[in-house]
């Protein structure tokens, strides 16, 4: 059997500049942070990032990782505005493709099947068609007077998900009330990274609930061991939304001063030092 | 019940808004939009499917005592309610950062695309509910911001934009609006908005001076609907307790 246990740094070495990668779970739930923040500290740069946007792209467009984000929505959720991302386009700084959020699904199910697009009214009449001319419509073969989006394939190089629990051969259990769309993540990637709270025996995997063994050991390549590695997302049953934190996370946007400190306590340490920090401050 | 809140007019306003509905889901957003349609759930269309906000569809009822329940019916995760929104039995009550004449409705940013003023929240569903299924929206702060001559992103599709796709947005339905200051339709022979109610104590003058282009009027112009007795003890007692709707409400 594969071990396929790693660590976020050899994560990170499997990743490249201008690569264009899928981040799971959605808005400020379930996202795979200790991945995000390993990239955050890395020498990687111009990457395209695909998510339902929360802090992972708020973090990595502070950090100045991001040349283009493909994205439905940026959201914290109990603060509804991402400060790091609305700073990040307000500059200009990043190449902004916002689509539909179904959209976004679309494209990432082509992708895990090989389609080079799936078709959809979702879109069609929207500023999401004018602002994104790579979009193309078709019409029906069936019906020539229906026109509909082609929503092209997003293939992504690389996927990071977090779950609740995985083996060491990658099979992973979400204990949480939704599986987001972290297996299409999974599906449309080239590499597939699961950082989860806790890796136990596939035996103790297989006392989950079925359904929750959603990503399975062949849509992964490496999996993480990282408690509290979508800390300060919500990662249910384990821990909610730290609201006090995203509320420090969210401050760190006001000055270059304010950033800075949060950086260096928090992102620049690796997991252990990121737990270390959280450890202080509680 | 001359003590009665806007806020408790708006509740209704938002409650009618899914009238008739039947057993599709009801999707709404914001606050007072939401108290909306429970009490539309625990009135006059109790067959509406609801969320809980997670990814539980949720049987909303009332104890003896008066406290809102809540049953579980069916798992929702968001890939399901994706899939509701394409298959259409669904009506969504969403916000507007900014909404034109013909209902097109933006949730994206101000300014130019490349290097907004303000970024929002981003495009989300917009563009796919409006296509697909009944679209309703709260704007609980009426003004001239919101209710512009020309959106700068369009995410929900108007009227007009609708008309010029054909056959393919035969599902777009734009059903409501409701304000903090009255509730408008669509109801007029381009597709243009239309005041049909005011809500106590707002004046046309007043909804026409809070509004950045030029309203339609229904000939049979009304007064917002009050609740009733029944309706009220359920906002009060049920819905909300703590009276959350009226910090929702902008000018």
């Amino acid at each position: 059997m594969a071990d396929k246990r790693m660590t976020e740094e050899e994560v990170v070495a499997q990743l490249q500049s201008g690569m264009t990668i899928g981040i799971g779970g959605w808005g400020s739930r379930r996202k795979p942070l200790s991945l995000v923040a390993a990239i955050a500290r890395s020498g990687l740069r111009d990457l395209t990032i695909v998510s339902y946007g929360g802090p992972d792209l708020g973090l990595l467009c502070a950090t100045g990782k991001v040349k283009r984000a493909i994205y439905g929505f940026v959201s914290l959720d109990t603060i509804p505005l991402e400060p790091h991302f609305r700073a990040a386009r307000q500059k200009g700084a990043i190449e902004a493709s916002e689509i539909d959020e179904g959209m976004l699904q679309w494209g990432l199910y082509a992708a895990a099947l090989r389609l080079p697009f799936l078709p959809t009214r979702a879109g069609l009449g929207s500023d999401v068609m004018k602002v994104n001319p790579w979009l193309k419509t078709v019409a029906s073969p069936y019906d020539g007077d229906e026109t509909l989006v082609a929503m092209p394939a997003l293939h992504l190089d690389a996927a990071l998900v977090h779950m609740n629990l995985a083996d060491a051969q990658g099979n992973s259990a979400f204990l949480g009330p939704d599986p987001y769309f972290d297996d299409l993540f999974c599906m449309a990637a080239e590499r597939r990274f699961v950082s989860c709270e806790r890796i136990v025996s596939a035996a103790e995997l297989a006392t989950s609930p079925l359904q929750s063994l959603r990503v399975q050991r062949w849509m992964v390549d490496g999996v993480v061991e990282a408690p509290r590695g979508a800390h300060f997302t919500e990662c249910l049953p384990d821990y909610g939304r730290d609201e006090a934190f995203m509320k420090e996370y969210a401050a760190s946007a006001k000055s270059p001063e304010a950033w800075t400190a949060f950086y260096d306590r928090y992102i620049a340490v690796d997991h252990k030092g990121f737990l270390a920090a959280m450890e202080q401050r509680s | 019940m001359s003590d009665i809140t806007r806020a408790e007019v708006c509740i209704v306003a938002c409650a009618e808004a899914f009238r008739g509905d039947g057993e599709i889901l009801a999707s709404p957003m914001g606050y007072t939009s939401m108290m909306g349609a429970r009490l539309a759930r625990l009135t006059f269309e109790p067959l509406l499917a609801m969320s809980d906000g997670v990814a539980t569809l949720t049987g909303f009822g009332r104890s003896e005592e008066g406290r809102l329940t809540q049953t579980a019916e069916g798992w929702i995760p968001y890939r399901t309610i994706f899939d509701m929104v394409w298959h259409g039995r669904r009506h969504v009550m969403m916000g507007a950062s900014q909404i034109d004449r013909f209902g097109n409705q933006n949730i994206s940013m101000v300014g130019d695309f490349a290097q907004p003023k303000a970024q929002l929240i981003g495009a989300r569903g917009a563009p796919g509910n409006t296509i697909n299924h009944r679209t309703s929206y709260w704007v609980p702060t009426h003004n001239p911001q919101v209710f512009v001559p020309a959106v700068d992103f369009v995410c929900g599709i108007g009227n007009d934009r609708a008309r010029a796709l054909g056959k393919t947005a035969r599902f777009h339905h734009l059903h409501r609006v409701i304000t903090s200051l009255c509730v408008l339709d669509f109801e007029t022979p381009d597709g243009s908005m239309r005041v049909r109610s005011l809500h106590p104590g707002v004046t046309l003058d007043e909804v026409k001076a809070a509004t950045g282009f030029e309203l339609a009027v229904a000939p049979d112009l009304a007064e917002s609907r009050l609740p009733n007795e029944a309706e009220l003890a359920i906002i009060r007692t049920t819905l909300d307790p703590k009276g959350f709707a009226a910090k929702e409400l902008g000018a």
